[in-house]
């Protein structure tokens, strides 16, 4: 196709404009590969310092040799049942949210809407606790009440907001189904709690905050397989999602289908929220301050491979801080993300106040 | 016609662009557009006219594909539109709502480039031809120099043109546009305008098909070869610009009491609003602030026909 759209004039100089697009466009490009690159570094940090620094340190050499299966006392369990599938079962969970979340903020275009705050992971939770305390479930088990729990979550929320006729989710409808639905699934989490005996509700509590303390190789294998489905999902679905963002009037009149591609986001989004607090418990405000982060470090647009590295840079790093850098105590990694999370979330009303783009 | 035939020819050749048939169209069962028949030729301006709320955004959105038809037929270039791949129809026909939205974080460059969606494949940097195209889009809306501007920080007029330049970057051979004016200055609405009206069809001789929807009825006269009046989700009016715009149509379709006279430059209908219609057969302007109740025995818009 060389027409031009009118009098051809103007013919000359349009290669060099096209030109300086493609070299704007370049310009981006290599901003965002610098910046997933740089987090891609930052998780390697974060994972080193989880795994060698700490209470208990190990050095490089050993690491390695430990990896290679050299037995060393002591260090060999710490670094293979405790340190390394805490590490790992962190930055797992954290790309699967940081996607999810990047995946809900896309769809719902509202800087508050991701799986947190829409009762996913609390859904999550309710499950886990009322399989603890109604079915006496222990261990595993655990995780597939709490996946059960996340999926009633968001099919309540998706038969709340979806339109009869006509077809499609609405996205308001959508936010508040699922505010709802996370006060309904707090509800029954603490209603449960208190049926339970004390010692199973220290557990409870214990999961219910967000914790990696129960990372075992079992659980990373489960995790990484749905990761590995779902995350090239996520991409292909978020980029698929770009006619969907102008509304659904133009995003029909480029030939897309807008109601498809949301309501797949919004279902890939679930399963990975779902899939990380099966595994993990609710690790708070993760998937909520991936996405705003990212955005930052790619000034503006949006990377779903940037959100994942951020959302695994901040479990691991709050891994961390809970179980090592704090003296005297000992904090599940979802608390300290909540700490972090609250006051981030501040900021972002804050910001959207003001009137800038969040 | 054998089938043999109708398969042998191009439908494109002499089909026009649209052609409706008993057409309505609605949502659920509540008919908005009812019985139009309608042809659209390819190759000119049509413009839709008509009072708010009278049916031509929804008649827009039966063209792009939006609506299916509570009844009658919608053929564009010779097929019906429910048969065309979704893509393939995007490259043919592209459309212009009212109130697109404005996705975060892109540059000006950025959001004309998605007008390329329905030519580009699923996966991979734009090509050459993408680039032109865009390129191309923005010089046309005076947006060159803008193409590395965050779209947030844009004015209401500016963003106005960025759509403007990604329905043109789709490239399609017929473009709808739903008040493509608003948000303009009228020197940006008469530029983009007169623009639509040079439009080349993208692919092959002759121009472009234009199918707008416009408010602003002098600019309509000024820059339509066709103008369609619709009231009440039917049309009432096909022809000319001086042919539809006269003061009993103008008084059927907007409840406006006006004069026509006419552009000593070019010889267009010039439209002179004197009033609602319904405030009476008076034949001067009110000079007294309008009144809150209408006065006892005011008639209904028939009698404002009568006047000269």
């Amino acid at each position: 196709m060389t027409g031009t759209l009118l009098v051809p004039a103007a013919a000359p100089e349009d290669t060099g404009a096209a030109d300086a697009l493609r070299e704007l466009r370049r310009a981006r490009a290599r901003r965002t590969r610098r910046a997933v690159a740089l987090l891609a570094l930052a998780l390697l940090a974060a994972l080193a310092v989880r795994v060698l620094l700490g209470r208990y340190t190990v050095t490089i050499p050993d690491f390695f040799a430990i990896l290679a299966g050299e037995r060393i006392p002591g260090a060999s369990f710490i670094v293979l049942q405790e340190k390394l599938p805490r590490a790992v079962l962190g930055a797992l969970a954290g790309i699967a949210l940081g996607c999810s979340g990047a995946l809900f903020r896309r769809v719902l275009r509202n800087p508050l809407a991701s799986p947190d705050i829409l009762g996913i992971t609390y859904g999550a939770a309710a499950g886990a606790v009322a399989g603890t305390a109604l079915w006496g479930l222990r261990g595993t088990a655990v995780s597939w009440a709490a996946l059960a729990g996340a999926l009633l979550a968001a099919a309540l929320i998706a038969t709340a907001s979806v339109r009869l006729r006509g077809g499609g989710i609405v996205g308001e409808r959508f936010l508040l189904a699922g505010i709802g639905v996370a006060a309904l699934a707090q509800a029954v989490t603490a209603a449960m709690l208190t049926r339970l005996a004390l010692n199973s509700a220290q557990d409870a509590a214990v999961w219910t905050a967000g914790s990696l303390s129960a990372a075992t190789w079992e659980r990373i294998t489960v995790l990484g397989a749905c990761l590995l489905l779902a995350v090239p999902a996520a991409v292909a679905v978020h980029r698929a999602l770009e006619p969907a963002e102008l509304g659904p009037e133009l995003a029909a009149g480029l030939g897309a289908h807008p109601g498809r591609s949301r309501a797949l986001a919004l279902g890939v989004g679930v399963l990975l929220a779902a899939a990380a607090t099966a595994a993990t418990g609710p690790l708070a405000f993760v998937a909520l301050m991936s996405t705003p982060v990212a955005t930052a470090l790619t000034r503006g647009r949006t990377s779903i491979l940037a959100c994942a590295l951020v959302g695994a840079v901040v479990v691991v790093a709050a891994d961390s801080v809970g179980s090592d850098l704090l003296s005297g105590t000992q904090l599940p990694a979802g608390v300290v993300t909540g700490a972090v999370g609250a006051p981030v979330m501040l900021w972002l009303l804050v910001r959207q106040r003001r009137g800038a783009a969040a | 016609m054998s089938p043999e035939l109708h398969a042998v020819a191009d439908p494109a050749a002499d089909a026009p662009a649209f052609r409706m048939r008993g057409l309505s169209l609605g949502y659920g069962d509540r008919a908005v557009v009812r019985e139009v028949d309608l042809d659209i030729p390819h190759g000119g301006t049509t413009v839709l006219i008509g009072a708010n709320g009278c049916g031509k955004t929804t008649l827009l959105k039966g063209l792009s594909r939006q609506l299916k038809p509570l009844a009658g037929t919608l053929e564009a270039d010779g097929r019906g539109v429910r048969e065309w791949h979704a893509r393939q129809y995007a490259r043919s026909v592209s459309l212009l709502p009212q109130s697109p939205v404005v996705p975060e974080g892109l540059t000006v460059a950025e959001l004309v480039e998605r007008g390329r969606h329905p030519h580009r494949r699923w996966w991979g940097a734009p090509s050459p031809d993408d680039d032109a195209a865009v390129a191309r889009a923005m010089e046309l809306t005076e947006l060159t120099a803008l193409a590395g501007r965050p779209v947030e920080e844009l004015s209401g007029g500016q963003r106005q043109r960025v759509w403007i330049a990604l329905s043109l970057a789709q490239r399609a051979r017929t473009m709808l546009l739903d008040e493509p004016t608003s948000y303009l200055d009228l020197a940006h609405q008469v530029d983009l305008l007169d623009m639509l009206r040079g439009l080349e069809h993208p692919d092959g001789p002759g121009r472009a098909t234009v199918v707008a929807v416009l408010h602003e009825l002098n600019l309509a006269a000024r820059v339509a070869d066709r103008l369609v009046a619709m009231a009440a989700g039917r049309i009432v009016a096909v022809g000319s610009p001086a042919e539809v715009l006269t003061p009993e149509l103008l008084a059927e379709v907007f409840g406006l009491r006006a004069d026509v006279a006419r552009d000593p430059v070019g010889g267009r209908p010039v439209v002179l609003p004197r009033g609602r219609a319904r405030e009476g057969p008076h034949p001067a302007p009110p000079a007294d602030p309008v009144a809150l109740d209408p006065a006892p025995g005011a008639r209904p818009a028939e009698t404002v026909r009568n006047l000269p």
